[in-house]
């Protein structure tokens, strides 16, 4: 009965006949290492985001979110923003395809629930700011609390407004607030923000900045004390706030945040944003590893972010929402709740058997691996498996293999653009850039042309891993290294 | 006299019916327009008309 009510593949075991399946696209999913990665949370906190996919790194290979995009209006105007333009294969914060009125938000909600019994979270995100136009995201909310008390609720703010609404966030329910927050020092910020509208007025410069900031922190303490789970979201933008970020960081720490999450700035002139056409770059992969690896394993950092859009719906990193618009809803979507509970059921075990699998690697891992960290790139479209094709992966989950333990470190992304007309081989290309520094790349399988390309860029290719969890398919990728290399080991 | 919204240049984020204190501004198709017999430009209320000082993408003027 249960497998009847599942029909989810992130979570099968089997192989499916044919690559094609219903989902209809190259979806992706998940990353993280196994074991619950953030050991200086406490217990109450832990319990508070085991099911919600953006916080738990665990939870993201499992649990799907919704972003119904019910907020488009915004209150202060960001350099690396810019929400008239929207590509269907655009994928970053602020940009969405439709917009919803709080009844068409329920309605959709209620639908994706019916399709994804993993549904677990609906998060108001934009496109603009959630508490500019605060009544159509509490109204939205207050109708889902009411039909749908299970589902954990967040939303995303650049916090001018935030000491305005703390009564109500606490009052709704709404589990979990992130604050984008990009410097605490007025000057730096003034380079980050054009405008704010503030008290009736719209003011600009390090006035604006001042505000903004305090409005910030003040928005974050008084979160904190309230209870609601906060994290903040700092955009890096290189040349501009990279080197002030760990005071933000230890800033929002201070006040409570338990999660700090640093993005790379997305910045392109065909976006049409100020730092875009200004030839303002974003920071690359290694620029943004340096400065995590910099604030340290106390920093509370967050590293599977995917910077989904406003509109997102799925796993974390892949994006089902053109399959949910409006026009395609039924008036009166019919939600499961026993497929729901039985879901849950069933990730909790699969949660558990990876904990032990991951746990058995470990050891492999502990004997097998170099001293010094490489890097290992896996495809998975969710479930904590090596379970994607090579040439469906959007994204790969970038993990650090050292004879310490297997870490994940974050995400490589090939198609972070609007790609226009390109073929196929300027895709493979692309995440042969994208895949910079990495030794290994671990995949489900890979046709007979990519693999040789990818041999021919220096990557360590290995496809015989069986859908195994991740953890267990590192471990068996280096036993199967170690004995290749063994010969020459020993004959050196 | 009142103010009007491009229609062009409207991205029907709906910041400016958000903070107008007269009712004036309502969505007309895909974006947002003002009612001229409504507005009274904020005059001896706010220092700047609110629609004007709130939207994003500029596109508020005097008509």
């Amino acid at each position: 009965m249960v497998q009847k009510v599942i029909p989810l593949d992130v979570i099968s075991r089997v192989p499916r006949p044919s690559p094609e399946q219903s989902s209809g696209g190259c979806s992706s999913g998940g990353c993280s290492s196994a074991v619950a990665k953030s050991p200086d949370l406490p217990e109450h906190i832990r319990e508070k985001i085991k099911e919600h996919p953006c916080y738990n790194e665990d939870a993201h290979h499992f649990f799907s979110r919704i972003h119904v995009a019910v907020a488009p209006a915004c209150n202060i105007q960001c350099n690396y923003c810019n929400r008239k333009y929207d590509c269907s294969n655009e994928s970053r914060p602020g940009v969405v395809s439709e917009r919803l009125t709080p009844d068409d938000a329920v309605r959709k909600v209620k639908a994706v629930a019916a399709a994804m019994p993993n549904l677990s979270v609906v998060g108001i995100a934009g496109p603009g700011d959630a508490l500019a136009d605060h009544k159509r995201t509490f109204e939205t909310f207050r109708m889902l609390r009411e039909t749908m008390p299970e589902l954990t609720l967040c939303l995303s703010t650049n916090g001018l407004a935030l000491p305005d609404h703390v009564e109500t966030i606490r009052e709704l329910g709404i589990h979990h607030v992130t604050v984008t927050m990009n410097a605490i020092d007025p000057e730096i910020a003034s380079k980050i923000y054009a405008w704010i509208f503030f008290g009736h007025e719209r003011r600009t410069g390090v006035e604006a900045s001042r505000i903004l900031i305090e409005r910030q922190l003040q928005g974050i303490s008084m979160l904190t004390e309230a209870g609601v789970l906060v994290k903040v979201n700092s955009v890096m933008i290189p040349g501009v706030n990279d080197h002030h970020l760990e005071e933000v960081n230890a800033e929002v720490k201070r006040r409570g945040a338990f999660l700090h999450n640093i993005m790379p700035l997305i910045s392109d002139p065909a976006h049409g944003t100020h730092f875009g056409l200004t030839g303002q770059r974003g920071p690359t992969p290694a620029e943004l590893k340096e400065l995590q690896d910099h604030l340290g394993s106390d920093a509370k950092l967050m590293k599977h972010c995917r910077q989904c859009r406003a509109d997102a719906v799925g796993l974390l990193g892949e994006d089902k929402g053109q399959e949910f618009g409006l026009d395609l809803l039924p008036e009166e979507p019919q939600v499961d709740g026993e497929a729901r509970r039985a879901y849950r059921a069933i990730v909790d075990r699969e949660r558990e058997d990876r904990r032990r699998e991951a746990a058995d690697a470990a050891a492999a891992v502990r004997q097998y691996a170099p001293e010094e960290p490489i890097l290992v790139a896996i495809t998975s479209k969710g479930g904590g498996r090596v379970n994607q094709h090579f040439g469906h992966a959007k994204e790969f989950q970038i993990f650090e293999v050292s004879s310490n333990g297997t870490r994940f470190v974050g995400h490589r992304r090939a198609d972070r653009y609007c790609r226009g007309g390109e073929g196929e081989e300027d895709v493979l290309d692309l995440t042969i850039a994208a895949l910079e520094g990495v030794t290994a790349i671990l995949t489900a399988k890979v046709g007979r042309c990519p693999r040789q390309r990818l041999a021919e860029a220096g990557f360590d290719v290995f496809d015989d891993v069986g859908l195994d969890y991740i953890e267990t398919a590192i471990a068996r990728w280096l036993v199967e290294r170690a004995s290749e290399h063994g010969v020459a080991v020993r004959s050196a | 006299m009142a103010y009007r919204i491009d229609a062009g240049a409207c991205t029907g984020c709906g910041a400016c019916e958000f903070d107008c204190p007269s009712g004036a501004i309502k969505m007309k198709g895909d974006v947002y327009a003002i009612d001229a017999g409504k507005c009274t430009e904020c005059k001896g209320v706010f220092a700047s008309p609110q629609c004007v000082a709130a939207c994003p993408s500029d596109a508020i003027s005097q008509a």
